[in-house]
């Protein structure tokens, strides 16, 4: 790690202050991805700005809405009550992540900050009409993910909360990868009163996307029946030492399934 | 013999070591540091083969720099390999120099190229990134086919050939006949997987040169302090023995990494004399990914001839042995004495031959790992087994029994040199049967097709030989050292006792079960006996840990020590209470005078031995510590059965382990807890190598699993709860009876694991699936035999 500073705000407003001071600092949440980068001395920063003084853990729930603060971690979603009782696949989502330590400390904000191909939130995020709420404006999930570990959020901005829709059902499946356990492949599969969304995770070649193949043949007849017969393409998948596309395509179709029998 | 309270053998006594680790109070060789220390970081090669230049004077003068070595500073002797192997035609194996710091050419991706030496580890970092290196590249050998292809490049200009040796054993006439005459020829083409250990504390080191004395001191996360003291001293810096003390703390962990010398010992040890500083350096995890020797990676085809009852006539085997760019301590010896010798395995198959080409490569130098050579051995014996039954519709269970080496026959000769002392393989597969519930499997079976899936149950019946070894055997093989070990056992005057042992231990539980030796021996309780091991001050000698050879080695030693102890006590006791030496009898701890009630404790003799005023002072010294060496007569032959059952997903190829069952036979058991830990660790790292691990390179010598994102290490739920048992039969050349017990799991257990994956898929037609069995080579594999079908 390079010599860096450590700054520990206790407001947004302060945070934003502090990190425009310098062209080089960086916001800190979880920690989980940042510090191992900073120790491979893959990247640096002069300050990093600690966003766990700024009052941003908290969920929240309305009839159609989860509101969860961007610095709530893993474990708290997984355990909350209000999580597990209105959307179940989330917090059976954020309890798959990682191991003790990473939930202990990893923070949602910091996983759709990251953006990381093989994460598992941004498939939720996408899949549940998501608005993602930063110190500036409201941003919709389609319009954050922009590709592999690139989201739309300007410099110095900060996610502040996290808006989730809540569906009627919902299912979130991971095969993880052998090593790293993140999502070799990750299929959320949202049923809506305006329909069904699929989003996918640790395939695509850009990160998190939606499946309209399986979306359209869920919206014909929401069985696993009808995901028998499609073809996912493996064109614009991943392919690397653990799996080919080819396999990941016959993965989405697979953990399509494995959700679906649990909604059903 | 006494049985020593409740400490002595057989008895389940927790590790004494264990509460030091737990708390956190380990003293390991990254918790030293000493005064007036410096940090060390090594600049490793990013190119896997190049010529290259650097320049390190904008470096020299950043912040904190002592000193900064390059390859030609550091004109010393090269890292030696402990082990001459010959090829076929006679000519010594081809041993390229290895300097320990790169001069002008680098060989693989994360070869040192410079040291950089400050005062904090981050001020190293920060002067290395002002390095100029300029790589001029060569073409890349990373697959071994290519290497024999002498038009594709040379690792080593300068020994003309990619191939250190080929070496051949047995007898190819007898094999080739047998195999022209066979009524069934089974054949396999195999690949045993590279793996990266992985011990759980990374390697470190700190030279401390004293100038006053003129004395070194090397501390070193090493399996075998002595051994590097000879390399290191000997070979590459010129010390002598008395001149360099090495010291191996608690080490965690090894798998035989650490038995080996390293670049970076001779570095910091050379450098602290150079600066008349400390110099301490501790490997990072991605560091050690690309720096720690490797383990395994062999190319091999291998041919089994029956008769037509399915009786083994012949087996003929060749084979590819990656040695990586740089042949490491016992590189050479690993594909050819630890191989070789076990292609009997357990049965009688009368001709044996095998033809070993060893081959450099730009990759990590490959050596032992947790078994060394026996693995890669028994992978292929129990898969030409499990195949050729296949083939010829013979069971898998019947296929063994059939051409298990009987009871009465043992010594046995091998057609491969070695001969076995004791076993008993049908006691260990009949265990194993039982525990494993291969009776019940038919209705598992039933119950997972009924939900769609897949299962299969898969036997290995290996052996393997260790407690390495009768020095003059291995001697005549090519060891450039001797293979004995030494122990010296210390009655103190109030009657506890020190042992110092040449057995290293670095998490095997030395201090625990050498103590129950004591315990047994003399009638004293475990917490009356320290274990001393890792400092060539203390300890006379010692050839280390690693082969499975503490106890059987290194236990022996101590045994021995331990009778002349007793003796020398009954001259003491027969002095004091005026009697003869003769009529002494060591009964509980007590040396009694048969057919008396006189008798007087250890505690009494060395009290008596240490203030000798009352002492037979014309026949005895005073004092009562003893010392001895032991070498063996013959390795031992720890054997078994292992079965592993697993259920697939047609759908996904996941690969899910059902069962795991180990029966083995590892001679006496002095620690049961101990020895079914060992087992434990053994298996999941057999589990781990036949369906996760594997150390893949790019075709630019890039290793792509150089991390934990990428290198999958298995975990506690990639396992199911092992079921382990004990069939014992004794070594029968040693006192205790023992042969060794850590190394089995790993050995025995691939195969096992393969031939389930195998079996389930079987009925589809698939007849081998490679290490690691992904759920992705699974998947394609049952895809492609669908498409055949
Ligand atoms: C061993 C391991 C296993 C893992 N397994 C998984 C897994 O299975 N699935 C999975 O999804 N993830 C996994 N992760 C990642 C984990 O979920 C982390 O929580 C996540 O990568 C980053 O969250 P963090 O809170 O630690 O963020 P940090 O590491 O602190 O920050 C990450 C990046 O986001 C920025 N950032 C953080 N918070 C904000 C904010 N509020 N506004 C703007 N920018 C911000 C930071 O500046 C930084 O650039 C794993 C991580 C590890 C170490």
């Amino acid at each position: 790690m390079y010599e860096l500073q450590y700054s520990k705000p206790s407001s947004v407003n302060d945070a934003v202050a502090e990190i425009k001071k310098s062209s080089d600092s960086k916001f800190l949440a979880g920690g989980m991805t940042l510090i191992p980068t900073l120790k491979a001395r893959l990247s640096s920063a002069d300050t990093l700005v600690d966003l766990k003084g700024a009052n941003l853990s908290k969920i929240s729930v309305s009839s159609s809405e989860i509101t969860i603060g961007s610095m709530t971690r893993h474990c708290d979603v997984a355990s909350s009550n209000d999580v597990k009782g209105s959307l179940p696949a989330l917090a059976k989502l954020a309890g798959g992540i990682g191991d003790h330590m990473v939930r202990s400390c990893g923070t949602i904000g910091g996983s759709l900050a990251n953006n990381d191909p093989a994460a598992c939130y941004p498939s939720a995020a996408l899949a549940l009409d998501t608005t993602i709420v930063t110190n500036e404006r409201s941003i919709s999930a389609e319009d954050f993910f922009v590709g592999m570990f690139e989201t739309a959020l300007n410099e110095n901005e900060i996610i502040t909360e996290v808006k989730f829709q809540i569906p009627e059902k919902a299912s979130y499946i991971k095969f993880p990868n052998p090593a790293s356990r993140y999502a070799m492949v990750g299929v959320f599969v949202a049923k809506k009163a305006s329909g069904v969304t699929v989003a996918v995770t640790g395939a695509g070649e850009n990160g998190v996307f939606r499946c309209s193949e399986i979306e359209i043949a869920l919206n014909s007849n929401f069985s696993t029946e009808s995901l028998e017969n499609i073809d996912i393409s493996p064109d614009s998948l991943n392919s690397d030492i653990h799996a080919s596309a080819a396999y990941r395509a016959n993965l989405i179709k697979e953990m399509a399934k494995r959700a679906l029998q649990e909604m059903i | 013999m006494p049985d020593g309270g409740s400490t002595g053998i057989g008895v389940s006594v927790k590790r004494k070591e264990d509460y030091r680790f737990l708390v956190g109070e380990g003293n390991y060789t990254d918790d030293i540091n000493r005064p007036n220390q410096t940090h060390t970081y090594m600049l490793r090669s990013s190119s896997a083969h190049a010529k290259f230049s650097i320049d390190t004077s904008k470096a020299s003068k950043a912040k904190g720099v002592v000193k900064i070595f390059v390859g030609t500073d550091m004109e010393v002797g090269s890292i030696p390999c402990g082990w001459q192997v010959d090829s076929k035609d006679g000519t010594p194996m081809r041993e390229p120099a290895h300097p320990p710091i790169a001069k002008d050419k680098v060989r693989y991706v994360g070869e040192i190229i410079a040291v950089i030496i400050a005062e904090s580890l981050e001020d190293a970092k920060n002067a290395a990134e002002l390095i100029d290196v300029n790589y001029n590249d060569i073409p890349v050998i990373i697959d071994m086919q290519d290497a024999l292809d002498n038009s594709k490049g040379l690792v080593h200009d300068e020994i003309e050939s990619n191939v250190c040796y080929d070496w051949e054993l047995g007898d190819s006439e007898a094999v080739d006949k047998a195999i022209s005459e066979a009524a069934h020829i089974t054949s396999l083409d195999i690949r045993n997987n590279r793996l990266i250990p992985n011990a759980m504390e990374t390697r470190s080191a700190i030279g401390d040169y004293e100038h006053a004395t003129g004395q070194y001191t090397l501390y070193t996360t090493s399996q075998n302090p002595h051994v590097i003291r000879l390399l290191m001293g000997a070979f590459v810096l010129g010390l002598p023995e008395h001149k360099l003390r090495v010291i191996a703390p608690d080490v965690g962990g090894g798998f035989g990494s650490k038995i080996f010398h390293y670049a970076e010992e001779a570095i910091v040890t050379w450098a602290s004399n150079k600066i008349r500083r400390p110099v301490k350096w501790t490997s990072d995890r991605s560091e050690a990914f690309i720096s720690d020797a490797h383990g395994r990676d062999h190319v091999t085809s291998v041919k089994l001839a029956l008769d037509k009852d399915g009786k083994f006539l012949a087996l003929k085997v060749d084979t590819l042995a990656n040695m990586g760019a740089y042949l490491s301590t016992f590189a050479s010896s690993v594909p050819t004495y630890l191989y070789a010798t076990l292609l009997a395995g357990t049965y009688t198959t009368p001709a044996i031959h095998c033809n070993v080409k060893s081959i450099f490569t730009n990759t990590v130098p490959v050596d032992a790992y947790r078994g060394a050579g026996r693995p890669e051995a028994t992978y292929l014996i129990e898969r030409i087994v499990d195949k050729a039954a296949r083939e010829m519709g013979i069971s898998q269970v019947e296929i063994r029994r059939k051409n298990f080496i009987p009871v009465d026959a043992f010594p046995y000769q091998t057609p491969v040199a070695l001969q076995y002392d004791s076993g008993n393989y049908n006691a260990t597969l009949d265990a194993a049967l039982k525990k494993a519930d291969y009776e019940g499997f038919a209705a598992r079976k039933a119950d997972s097709v009924k939900r769609g899936m897949l299962r299969g149950i898969g036997f290995s019946t290996y052996l393997e030989a260790c407690g390495i070894a009768p020095s003059a055997v291995v001697g005549s093989l090519g060891a450039r050292a001797g293979l004995f070990e030494c122990a010296e056992v210390r009655v103190h005057p109030t009657g506890s006792v020190t042992v110092f042992t040449g057995s290293h231990s670095h998490g095997q539980g030395h201090e625990t079960t050498f103590a129950q030796l004591v315990s047994e021996k003399l009638g004293i309780s475990t917490d009356m006996v320290e274990i001393s091991h890792g400092d060539t001050n203390n300890i006379p000698f010692g050839m280390g840990t690693y082969g499975s050879r503490s106890l059987a080695v290194g236990g022996e030693a101590i045994v021995k020590a331990m009778d002349k102890v007793i003796a020398k006590a009954k001259k003491i006791a027969a002095h004091v209470m005026e009697a003869s030496a003769d009529d002494i009898e060591l009964n509980n701890g007590n040396f009694e005078i048969a057919g008396t009630d006189k008798s007087m404790s250890l505690a009494d003799i060395s009290l008596a031995a240490y203030v000798p005023h009352n002492y037979p002072h014309e026949e005895l010294e005073p004092g009562l510590d003893e010392k001895a060496f032991y070498d063996p007569l013959n390795f031992t032959y720890p054997g078994g059965c292992h079965i592993c059952e697993v259920e697939i997903n047609p759908n996904t190829g996941e690969v899910k382990v059902e069962g795991m069952t180990a029966v083995d036979d590892v001679g006496k058991v002095i620690n049961p807890m101990i020895v079914e830990g060992q087992i434990h660790g053994g298996l999941a790292q057999g589990i781990g190598q036949a369906l996760l691990e594997n150390a893949a390179y790019d075709s630019n010598g890039q290793l792509l699993s150089g991390s934990y994102m990428d290198y999958a290490m298995p975990r506690a739920d990639n396992f199911v709860d092992f079921k382990v048992g004990n069939e014992v039969t004794l070594c029968t050349h040693n006192s205790l009876g023992v042969k060794g017990c850590g190394e089995v799991g790993a050995i025995g257990s691939p195969p096992a694991v393969i031939n389930a994956v195998v079996d389930a898929l079987s009925e589809l037609g698939v007849e081998d699936i490679s290490m690691p069995a992904t759920s992705e080579k699974v998947w394609n594999a049952i895809n492609q035999a669908k498409n055949k079908n």
